[in-house]
């Protein structure tokens, strides 16, 4: 069975947490509420995804991570022992569990076999929701994020599920303290510099509607694929000479370990050797999959940008 | 539009198109492969004075003489036009000659007005050798050569191989049983596509946009690479038209001409499925323009091979040249697969078409 964690420890971050976060209350009422919050006490409890609301009785022990940013958001908050299996995609943490079992093309059958008292979802294809529902598996899903705002929320939601509230109210505040301070970081030049988001070596790009893209937008940044019709749907095929065109002055590779981008492969390319971001060295090549998820790890890649602002 | 009286218009269209001469039509479809060249240069998602296009073009072309010409395009926008627009137009009107030529060949040698390029499982050979390859192979590139257009060229071939060698063995030189064996061929290759493809979620894009076909990353290595295998292809296919024409008779008339079938077949199809791979090694799957372009031609100039096949060049080239310039023009900046684009703009002129030649007859 997996280890339960000391509740008390637990307790005491939670009081002062909604002592910070509750609007208006006064810190009694904050105070008397914090030893209901403790994991096993909190149950059952009633959490709402795209799926509508789930009930759950008890804490879940055996749940199974159809989402590769679940399982990064499970394993952050402190759930990481109740994930039992997690899918094909979910490469991280090192630890996590994860099988052959497909989110693409997923097999209620193959879920089922895990007996998962909660099987969480990012995408309901093949009617796999509707289909675990007539089984009685519990599904949670939580579908791509649009904001950050929608990632904590997320997580918050993870925590209530899962009996470490706590834990991950402290990880979006995490989050919070650190994309905060990254967007304090970039230099006042930097402010306005073009971005390129490069989600593929053809030019696919993220406009400022996406999640990543909302991210530009927070540190301070102008988005080139925002000059694409609203009809292509946030994430428009630029083209290399619109890109060329636009003079970029941060180049941010999203296709590093798909398709072996680098700063030298676009350095390369035919008319992108004279591109601001070319020649000042401001080529971020991010990790693939930090940049398509809408877990924690957002907050290393806004890090990460900020970083390459400074240098 | 005239007013003359139905009936007389009836006569006046009478005289079959194939007794006009062949090089006013010619003439004019060079023409129209010019103009389309002219406006894909002239129009992209970074506007160039069109006047500055020129000169630029001018002035690279007369530089190796020693003249350099005032006004041409400096830094990036003369990248843009030299690297990226330039190859692209190019390429794109490689790509529709030899996909619009491949394609009234097969339809002259299958005598099948549905015949297309991808018919013998190139299509389906190329899709699955850029599906595995994306998918799997460590490296990017074998040489230059991009790994991505080696695995669909050879796919191609080798799909088009497994159909004519199936078709052999079970019909001779049968047509018919060709057809047939191609379509298993190609059925077969398509669902080791989708099996490689499902178990590779994270390059369905990659794997999608390449299926869709793209024009976006074309460079000068690509025309390079292109213009050898194409040339050798349609020059071909070009030599085979009267044959083709001979062959149209009938098997046997076409022996006591001293015109072998089977041969002439096999030769036809390995040329054209050559220039389909290479076509499709550069620009992944671009439909309709070996269906539609041949079929466009026939009205033009009549069903003649000889005419047939120099006008599908033009005609193809121009063609998807300009369907190119509407991928990048309609969204732009953002871009539209020109697969879609070809389908999208093809169907329609297809089948009204049709609905001229039925209303005709």
């Amino acid at each position: 069975m997996p280890r339960s964690l000391p509740r008390p420890l637990v307790a005491v971050p939670v009081a002062l947490l909604l002592t910070l976060t509750a609007c208006g209350d006064d810190s009694a009422d904050a105070g008397a509420a914090a030893p209901e919050t403790s994991a096993s006490d909190a149950f059952p409890v009633t959490v709402t995804g795209a799926d509508g609301e789930l009930t759950l009785d008890e804490q879940p022990e055996t749940i199974v991570s159809m989402s590769a940013t679940a399982t990064e958001m499970l394993f952050a908050i402190g759930a990481g022992d109740q994930v039992e299996a997690a899918d094909d995609n979910s490469n991280y943490p090192e630890d996590a569990p994860s099988t052959d079992l497909s989110a693409f093309t997923p097999n209620a059958e193959a879920i089922a076999e895990y007996a998962p008292d909660l099987v969480v979802l990012s995408d309901d294809l093949n009617g796999i929701v509707d289909t675990l529902d007539a089984l009685s598996v519990p599904t949670l899903l939580l579908p791509a994020a649009e904001t950050l705002d929608d990632s904590y929320e997320q997580l918050e939601v993870l925590g209530d599920a899962t009996g470490h509230s706590a834990e991950a109210d402290e990880v979006v505040a995490d989050m919070q303290d650190r994309i905060a301070a990254a967007v304090a970081s970039v230099p006042a030049e930097a402010q306005g510099t073009r971005v390129y988001h490069e989600l593929d070596p053809s030019f696919y790009s993220a406009a400022s509607t996406t999640f990543i893209g909302g991210i530009y937008t927070q540190l301070g940044l102008e988005n080139i694929a925002d000059g694409a019709p609203d009809a292509t749907g946030g994430y428009p095929q630029l083209s290399a000479e619109y890109i060329a065109g636009q003079a970029p002055g941060l180049i941010v590779l999203a296709d590093t370990k798909c398709c072996g981008e680098t700063a030298e492969t676009v350095a390369q390319r035919p008319a992108f050797g004279t591109l601001p971001a070319v020649q000042d060295g401001r080529i971020l090549e991010a990790d693939d999959d930090i940049a398509s998820r809408w877990g924690p790890r957002v907050a290393d890649f806004a890090e990460a940008v900020a970083g390459t602002l400074q240098g | 539009m005239t007013t003359t009286a139905p009936g007389a218009a009836g006569t006046v269209v009478a005289p079959p198109a194939r007794r006009r001469r062949a090089w006013p039509a010619l003439a004019g479809a060079g023409l129209a492969l010019v103009l389309a060249l002219l406006a894909g240069v002239w129009v992209g998602a970074l506007p160039l004075p069109p006047g500055a296009v020129v000169v630029t073009l001018l002035d690279r072309v007369l530089g190796p003489l020693g003249i350099t010409l005032p006004g041409a395009l400096e830094g990036t926008e003369a990248a843009v036009l030299m690297e990226l627009r330039l190859p692209r137009v190019l390429l794109a009107a490689l790509v529709g000659a030899g996909l619009a030529v491949s394609g009234a060949a097969y339809q002259g040698v299958f005598r099948n007005p549905l015949a297309d390029p991808y018919l013998l499982g190139a299509a389906a050979g190329a899709g699955l050798g850029a599906t595995v390859v994306i998918a799997w192979s460590p490296v990017q590139s074998v040489g230059p050569i991009g790994i991505v257009p080696l695995a669909a060229f050879v796919g191609a071939l080798v799909g088009v191989g497994c159909a004519v060698a199936l078709g052999t063995v079970a019909g001779g030189s049968h047509t018919p049983t060709l057809l047939l064996a191609g379509v298993a061929v190609a059925a077969f290759l398509a669902a080791a596509q989708t099996l490689v493809q499902q178990q590779n979620t994270d390059d369905l894009r990659e794997i999608y946009g390449w299926l869709l076909g793209q024009l976006g990353n074309s460079q000068w290595s690509d025309v390079v690479l292109v213009l050898p295998y194409l040339g050798v292809a349609c020059l071909v296919l070009l030599l085979c038209g009267r044959a083709l024409d001979v062959l149209a008779v009938g098997d046997d008339e076409a022996s006591s001409l001293g015109v072998h079938p089977g041969r002439l077949r096999l030769l036809v199809i390995l040329a054209a499925s050559l220039a389909t791979a290479t076509a499709v090694a550069v620009s992944g799957l671009i439909g309709f323009v070996g269906l539609v372009v041949p079929h466009i031609v026939r009205r033009l100039v009549g069903g003649s091979h000889a005419r047939v096949l120099p006008m599908s060049v033009l005609v193809g080239g121009a063609f998807l040249v300009l369907a190119d310039l509407l991928a990048r023009v309609v969204l732009a900046p953002a871009e539209l697969p020109i697969g879609v684009v070809t389908a999208f703009i093809g169907a329609p002129f297809f089948a009204g078409l049709l609905w001229v030649g039925a209303r005709r007859r």
